[in-house]
């Protein structure tokens, strides 16, 4: 199985039997490509885009998974409809908050570790087993995050073998900890938890559960700077995601668009109602 | 100190083809089979676990007969050597002709350099848009590829020889999913027990079919489980 020997034949790393996942595969054969395998000197991280919110909450068959579209860069805003929730794999949804390149990245591997699996071993990883993987990647990442560079993922899907949705988020080190009901991340994750707190309740329904994801993204948006709210004028809405028994699905930019008008006309009708109890001048 | 024995290279290939012919003609055959809207797989097996076809990327199926140990070594080979390249590039990046070119230099060189040939027989498929974007290609133990493409059905394995010559009279272009189901599991069939058995009717359970499902967004490939075939096989029209 020399490689050297007989050049255009598959190398003696893809022929060695063993490894299921392909992180492994790639240590071995090619750890260049690896994200956080690269040396880096220290100092101080130069500014990248940074991905924000991301909420994920369970309901009555699944759980949803919405994240807001803005990259920011110090105080800029570095783009508009960046996307961070993702399909995992079929079961399971990860949206990313952090440094966007890595986190893109990560994601990229994620995805393809999970697949990968698959293939090979002919059956899915368990939910558990999917979110200690994630856990281990994150933990990869642990040089670069102590430089500024950090990456936290949040992790939902849908358990299988139990029929329920689930939530994990972890911290960069590669903790992981199961969230109970709903969880969210990034900056402006302060917000959008007491938002979840106040409308997320047992036994919603897939839609009323989308309607708590953009409410709760909405004021995120409201409060944190780096949190981009729905745009209205470009149409540029949140990615929101479900994840049942059904497998993975993206709420449609037509329903979605009719979720966050509604979510926004409640909201300015509950304003105007304000204003007019207190006697303001917007009657 | 004996003189080491002359054997003249045609011998020794004549001999390593044969050995690995003989090992291949054990197994049972797969038939390989483009209908309208993708790629058919179909083979006798009665395990749940141990697959002679499988998914190797979005649009790429592999098929194989021969020995288990080998094509599978084969299978997770190309599996790796597709998601390396996807993840270096990109998805769209991964075709099945590198796929094939890889596994042909690899068949090729253990058997000319090794003690021994593997003893498989390989097919690799990718879905297109359309029928005429299907690519199949079908790997012999020496390194040989042949492009099935234009012909749109193949057959490997111990009676190849003889299924080919039912399939060819069976299968016509643009038959559907139920029509090439129907066709393989007659083809399969006809190989009975023994050398000249009597047709057999295949029961679902004995099958392990798949398909590269062109109408699939991302991943083409599914497995179609026993009480899914057996309602295609049932909708399929009668043997004209």
């Amino acid at each position: 199985m020399d490689h050297a020997a007989s050049p255009g034949r598959l190398p003696g790393a893809f022929m060695t039997p063993g490894s299921s996942s392909f992180v492994d595969f790639l240590q071995g054969h090619a750890p260049t490509l690896l994200p956080g395998m690269r040396d880096l000197t220290g100092g101080e991280a130069p500014a990248t885009p940074h991905g924000t919110t991301i909420v994920a909450l369970a309901f009555d068959r699944g759980v949803v998974m919405a994240g807001d579209r803005r990259a920011t860069m110090g105080s800029m805003i570095a783009h508009r409809e960046i996307e961070k929730v993702f399909p995992a794999d079929e079961f399971s949804a990860v949206g990313i908050a952090g440094t966007a390149g890595l986190a893109v990245e990560l994601v990229r591997l994620f995805q393809l570790e999970l697949e990968h699996y698959e293939k090979i071993e002919g059956t899915l990883l368990s939910l558990d087993g999917k979110a200690n993987r994630l856990s281990t990647m994150i933990r990869g990442n642990l040089g670069l995050a102590m430089q500024g560079l950090a990456v936290v993922p949040l992790f939902a899907g849908y358990d299988l073998d139990r029929g329920v949705g689930r939530i994990f988020s972890y911290d960069v080190t590669g903790g992981r900890y199961e969230e109970r009901d709903h969880h969210s991340v990034g900056s402006g994750s302060v917000f959008a938890r007491g938002s979840l707190k106040k409308l997320w309740r047992p036994g919603l329904e897939a839609t009323a559960a989308v309607r708590v994801a953009v409410g709760a993204l909405v004021d995120a948006a409201d409060d944190d700077s780096a949190t981009g709210g729905p745009d209205e004028s470009r149409r540029i809405f949140p990615v929101v995601a479900s994840v049942t028994a059904a497998g993975y699905v993206r709420v449609p930019q037509d329903e979605l668009g009719r979720i966050v008008e509604d979510v926004l006309d409640e909201r300015r009708a509950e304003h105007r109602r304000d204003r007019r109890e207190t006697g303001g001048i917007d009657r | 100190m004996s003189m080491p024995f002359y054997v003249s290279p045609e011998q020794l290939m004549k001999d390593r083809a044969d050995y690995a012919r003989k090992g291949i003609a054990r197994g049972r055959s797969v038939v390989v089979l483009q209908y309208e809207d993708g790629i058919a797989f179909a083979t006798e097996n009665p395990s749940r676990a141990l697959h002679k076809i499988s998914e190797i990327y979005d649009r790429i199926a592999f098929a194989a007969v021969g020995k288990y140990n080998e094509f599978e070594n084969l299978r997770v080979a190309g599996v790796r050597y597709a998601d390396l390249r996807g993840y270096s590039y990109d998805r769209k990046d991964v075709n099945a002709r590198g796929l094939a070119n890889a596994y042909a230099q690899t068949l090729g060189t253990v058997f000319t350099t090794e003690s021994k040939p593997l003893e498989v027989e390989l097919v690799v498929a990718e879905v297109g848009d359309s029928p005429a974007g299907d690519q199949i290609y079908r790997l012999s133990y020496d390194g040989s590829v042949a492009d099935e493409h234009g012909y749109g059905h193949v057959v490997m394995g111990g009676q190849a020889e003889r299924l080919g010559t039912v399939l060819a009279e069976e299968w016509r272009a643009g038959m559907s999913l139920p029509e090439v189901l129907s066709v393989a599991v007659r083809v399969l069939g006809s190989a009975g027990e023994g050398e000249q058995g009597e047709p057999r009717a295949i029961a679902a359970s004995q099958l392990e079919v798949a398909v590269l499902d062109r109408t699939r967004p991302r991943r083409a490939f599914r497995r179609l489980t026993s009480s899914l075939l057996e309602e295609l096989l049932a909708v399929a029209p009668p043997p004209a």
